[in-house]
């Protein structure tokens, strides 16, 4: 049995460190790429990096883009799946295959639809509002229809972590006792659901944002240059730079998610400690 | 639980309103959970729903509580018709089958959940928390988290933040169900002294008679949405109104008998009086309670013995008459002994009005 158990942890170890060894080699490879220089080592391409034409303009864009995302995102789905939750359980495996679709619709194809509405409108309409939201959302400098883009790629996403967090309690008991202590439906949910999510809704924040922030294919189809679209033109004439954001990209995913674990522990030491 | 009386305990505001159900009516698709309810609660009684799962009694409590509609019928507290009050203004504490208390709040933050939805200050309401929290025996457990509690306390803070708003009634959805059996003996002898310590009028559902009869100043019985009878415990026991009323509560034998001509009916030889009425037609019944079936030894008697169960001062033996019918017999234990399973027992009921119903129609 001790021989059983002592081999386990051999293997254990060993495909701990072959997964170790994937993961990091090439981010090693990276970064040793990126400070290698013909005099040694050298941080250029990251001092450069706030100098670089397009780069604080392109990272504020994306913040704010995954920001809005975030908002539109919960503010469309918290309400919709509790209602469904509390109001219509039928309703349940609807919601799930709606906000599942986007997964089987690649991006490029989404884009092509997006480009398809946007270049709809006959010349009649120009002067109507309904056309003039056609070009307010296309705005260079908040380009809204991202937005609409990003919420539904993130629909599968945070319909998975919102899903998970609402399982794990009892909404309708919660709400009812609510609503019992004198709370009205609004002030039930926002008082009691909502921070009984907060796990849930920190999972789905983040995964939004994660994907916000490594977004390529429909900002540059649709001609927009946030972060993702940035580095990919960089390491078109700066190669070592583009890796440079590429690892300083890497470690504010990873800053944003030791903010969320950190987040989460202190919940826990909270409330194991009241 | 403390046995201090609080100052809310002798708060005037808690006290006792009349609740009525009248013709209360409400289906869920083709299943009809109350069919023409008609019941009223007393002012500072506790009045205990008993009926086995589906006959509505839940339904009833949810409907009170503005958590459910009827389709038809009134639901009156104190003479006011409270159908078009949203749950949140019907001033009715409700406690919980789930416990239920908010995980993200501290047990007093429970307790004081609904002083703060009704605006009332933070120090008033931490001041009133700790006084509930001191009225359910659980004064330290205020900043404990209802995760950091064990089932029992979890009850009684939702008990306190039930009590908080000083509600006109509470209602209790079988609130000791999900507790383990010592516990749940304790708190039901709780619940019972805080409520009529408070004067509150409550209403409980449960489907443990034991429960019901021990905790309640009258039990209702349901069944199928109707009521079937609403006593006392001790008239529920010993005067059923109906042969469901009298196998649903406490143990009943059932022994073929016939009528007589002078509208009596005799079984086992001896005629008896009818408590009730006798059906007009068809194969009769006889209900029995253990307590009132004498047993004694006999070498020629016609029952046997067939099984025994030890339940302290007395046991029940199951004896198998020559026709097959199985009847239940409470003896002293001690008396008992001189029935050995597989010895023969003769068998009489006491000289009195007895129960009966029609012989159960033979499933095909």
């Amino acid at each position: 049995m001790a021989q059983l158990i002592s081999r386990l942890r051999l293997w254990r170890g060993a495909v701990l460190l072959l997964a170790g060894l994937y993961f990091l080699v090439p981010m090693a490879a990276s970064v040793w790429f990126s400070v290698d220089d013909v005099d040694g080592i050298s941080f250029d391409a990251y001092t450069g990096l706030l100098s670089a034409p397009g780069f604080t303009d392109s990272l504020v864009l994306t913040l704010e883009l995954a920001a809005v995302t975030v908002v539109v995102l919960l503010l469309l789905l918290v309400p919709a799946m509790i209602a469904v939750r509390l109001g219509a359980p039928r309703l349940r495996p609807v919601l799930e295959v709606v906000c599942t679709l986007p997964l089987v619709v690649p991006p490029v194809a989404l884009t092509a639809g997006l480009i398809g509405v946007l270049r709809w409108g006959p010349d009649h309409l120009m002067d109507t509002p309904f056309f003039q939201t056609f070009v307010f959302v296309q705005q260079p400098e908040f380009p809204l229809v991202l937005v609409v883009a990003y919420v539904l790629m993130a629909l599968p996403l945070a319909h998975r972590a919102l899903d998970s967090g609402l399982r794990a309690v009892d909404v309708r008991t919660l709400v009812e006792a609510a609503r019992n202590c004198g709370a009205s439906w609004p002030r039930a949910v926002l008082s009691v659901v909502v921070p009984n999510l907060r796990g849930a809704l920190l999972n789905a924040a983040f995964l939004t944002l994660a994907l916000v922030l490594g977004e390529f294919t429909t900002a540059s189809i649709l001609g927009y240059q946030p972060f993702a679209v940035w580095i990919y033109s960089v390491g078109n004439s700066r190669g070592q730079m583009s890796v440079a954001v590429s690892v300083l990209s890497l470690l504010i995913t990873w800053v944003l998610l030791l903010l969320l674990a950190a987040a989460g522990r202190e919940r826990r030491h909270k409330t194991a400690t009241a | 639980m403390s046995t201090a009386t609080t100052p809310l305990a002798t708060d005037a505001a808690l006290g006792g309103a009349t609740v009525e159900f009248r013709s209360l009516r409400r289906k869920f698709g083709a299943t009809t959970a109350l069919d023409g309810l008609d019941l009223t609660v007393r002012p500072g009684e506790l009045l205990a729903l008993l009926g086995p799962s589906g006959c509505g009694k839940t339904t009833a409590l949810r409907i009170l509580a503005g958590f459910e509609t009827h389709d038809s019928g009134e639901v009156l507290v104190d003479g006011e018709d409270i159908t078009r009050v949203p749950a949140h203004r019907r001033d009715a504490g409700m406690v919980f089958q789930s416990y239920s208390l908010f995980p993200h709040l501290t047990a007093a933050d429970n307790v004081a959940f609904g002083l703060r939805m009704r605006g009332v200050g933070k120090a008033e309401r931490l001041r009133r928390a700790q006084e509930l929290l001191e009225l359910v025996g659980l004064p330290q457990r205020a900043a404990h988290y209802p995760h950091q509690m064990s089932g029992g306390q979890q009850q009684r803070i939702a008990l306190a933040r039930a009590l908080a708003l000083q509600p006109r009634v509470l209602l209790l959805d079988e609130p000791l169900s999900a507790l383990d059996a010592k516990v749940r003996l304790v708190l039901r002898e709780e619940i019972r002294r805080l409520q009529q310590e408070l004067g509150i009028t409550t209403l409980f559902v449960t489907h443990d008679q034991e429960e019901a009869l021990s905790m309640a100043d009258r039990v209702a019985v349901l069944r199928a949405g109707r009521l079937e009878q609403c006593a006392a415990p001790s008239e529920l026991y010993s005067r059923p109104a109906t042969a469901f009323v009298a196998e649903f509560v406490g143990t009943m034998s059932r022994l073929p008998c016939t009528r007589t001509a002078d509208g009596h009916v005799e079984v086992l030889g001896r005629r008896h009086p009818v408590d009730g009425t006798l059906p007009a037609d068809g194969p009769l019944h006889v209900l029995v309670r253990p307590e009132h079936v004498r047993l004694a030894p006999a070498a020629e008697g016609p029952a046997l013995v067939v099984a025994a169960a030890f339940l302290g001062a007395v046991t029940r033996l199951t004896v198998r008459l020559p026709d097959g019918t199985e009847v239940k017999s409470d003896l002293p234990t001690e008396a008992a002994t001189t029935l050995p399973l597989g010895s023969p027992a003769t068998l009489t009921l006491p000289d009195r009005p007895v129960l009966v119903d029609r012989a159960p129609t033979p499933h095909p």
